[in-house]
């Protein structure tokens, strides 16, 4: 599905990729770790053509993705920080994402039931609280049917039934055996839901494998303490 | 592109600074006008308020509007859409709403006192033109620095800077060089360093239009004989696009190389 070979970028004096290569195969929840500053959004940035690599190539499906961008036609994208435009209702930024893919087919009536959003379809964004931002943010990237969903952070400020709603979500996304990449801090949710996690540690990436195979690399009883070993080898 | 036209332009038709612009020229126009009385008077005096307003709100408007829509257009870039078209179909919606403002504004007070019947029409049609030309420019001028500067305070010191530069220092330093080298013959340099500003091209373009360019002493008299008035209109139209074109193809190629 993607395919991610020796992928260099830097942002001036600061190299943040130094040669990450990346196959992800279709279907299942791939989870994306490491500390803050390791290139994880920066990654994910490259794969959706919006940060443009120095070096190296991305296939999705095997495309390449330069010069290309109907690419993104195949792919739901829930960006970290949700940022609209605030004068914006709701709906309209529904009915503009909407416009501007071109898609018909879309759920977004049941979404806007399933995170309670009806109270908010005509105000402004600009009025809206974090959490109530975030679900507009997953209703807008849930609503499409692509084969592959990338969810940056997707647990931030929600409250603990919307963050429940959003696993069921996520599990029943799986189930018709789309692709799903996440980053999170949150270990628990990243354990609950991943099958396979990638660590990126500088730049680079020092695990790919399933949660178990991380456990018994690392020698600790528990996902928690693993992570919490390669960080502290890593600083030490 | 066009889709993205289309929600930019909606987005600040809704915006109280379209509105603010809008009703300045009418208020303009219409005070002009009846306190005048007389068209071709209103056309000059209006002329010499458009050549330095019209370029720097063009420039605050490009450079705010970018900054503003970052949010916006961080959205977009994540939506299978071309990235040129992002930033150019932005940037021709702020410019086409502005240009909108201006000759609408103005437009209405001038066809209530009865343009249409009057010889000026097509001063007033040549001055709102070259208006739109300016709106064009700027913007997009405003939009090379806004791409080129990620720091809001800077892009806005920058893009004031230009229009300062354009509208008054270029100006200055042309006059000084006339008074400096006035020994030399001047008919050639005083007609490239014109064509180079557009702030200058339009006024002059304009004073040829108006057939007073003797009041433009050294420079009319060379622009009268040099291009004889429809060839100088056709060249200084011509350039004027120029002005257009060539800061849209930075737009076009800074936007398909940064990161966001």
């Amino acid at each position: 599905m993607i395919e991610v070979k020796d992928l260099y970028k830097r942002f001036g004096k600061n190299e943040v990729l130094k040669g990450i290569d990346l196959h992800i195969q279709r279907g299942g929840i791939f989870s994306v770790l490491g500390p803050n500053g390791s290139g994880k959004t920066t990654l994910i940035k490259c794969i959706l053509g919006m940060v443009l690599q120095d070096s190296g190539q991305i296939f999705i499906d095997k495309k390449p993705l330069k010069n290309n961008f109907k690419y993104r036609n195949e792919i739901d994208y829930l960006p970290q920080i949700a940022n609209f435009p605030g004068n914006l209702k709701v709906n309209e930024l529904i009915a503009m994402i909407k416009d501007l893919r071109d898609s018909k087919a879309t759920k977004d009536g049941e979404l806007i039931e399933l995170f309670k959003l009806q109270p908010f379809l005509n105000k402004k964004l600009a009025n809206l609280s974090g959490g109530t931002k975030q679900k507009v943010n997953l209703v807008l990237t849930f609503m499409f049917d692509s084969p592959l969903i990338i969810l940056d952070e997707p647990t931030n400020g929600l409250d603990p039934i919307s963050h429940l709603r959003l696993k069921n979500l996520i599990n029943a996304e799986k189930a018709k055996g789309k692709t799903i990449l996440i980053t999170s801090h949150i270990l628990s949710f990243v354990e609950e839901v991943s099958d396979e996690i990638v660590f990126l540690l500088e730049g680079k990436i020092y695990f790919k494998g399933s949660i178990s195979e991380l456990k018994s690399k690392t020698e600790q009883p528990d996902f928690e303490h693993a992570i919490a070993s390669i960080l502290s080898a890593s600083y030490a | 592109m066009l889709k993205i036209l289309k929600y930019s332009f909606y987005d600040l038709m809704r915006s109280r600074w379209s509105y603010v612009y809008f009703l300045f020229y009418l208020l303009l126009g219409v005070v002009l006008l009846f306190l005048n009385n007389d068209l071709s008077k209103a056309v000059i005096t209006l002329m010499n308020v458009i050549i330095i307003l019209v370029p720097l709100i063009g420039t605050i408007f490009g450079v705010m509007y970018y900054y503003n829509s970052r949010e916006f257009t961080e959205l977009l870039l994540a939506q299978p859409v071309k990235r040129s078209s992002i930033f150019l179909g932005q940037y021709f919606g702020v410019a086409t709403s502005l240009s909108m403002s201006l000759v609408i504004g103005l437009g209405m007070p001038f066809v209530f006192y009865g343009i249409f019947n009057s010889s000026a029409i097509w001063d007033f049609s040549l001055l709102l033109i070259t208006g739109a030309f300016l709106t064009f420019i700027f913007t997009a001028l405003a939009f090379v620095i806004a791409l080129r500067n990620e720091n809001k305070i800077k892009g806005f010191g920058y893009a004031i800077l230009l229009w300062l530069f354009m509208a008054v220092i270029y100006d200055g330093i042309f006059l000084m060089s006339l008074l400096y080298f006035e020994d030399y013959p001047l008919d050639k340099f005083s007609l490239v360093a014109t064509m180079l500003n557009p702030v200058d091209l339009s006024r002059v373009l304009i004073l040829l239009k108006l057939d007073i360019s003797a009041l433009l002493g050294y420079t009319g008299a060379v622009f009268q004989k040099f291009f004889g008035t429809n060839f100088g209109l056709i060249l200084s139209s011509a350039l004027l696009a120029l002005w257009v074109l060539v800061p849209t193809f930075f737009i076009w190629r800074i936007a398909k190389k940064k990161d966001f």
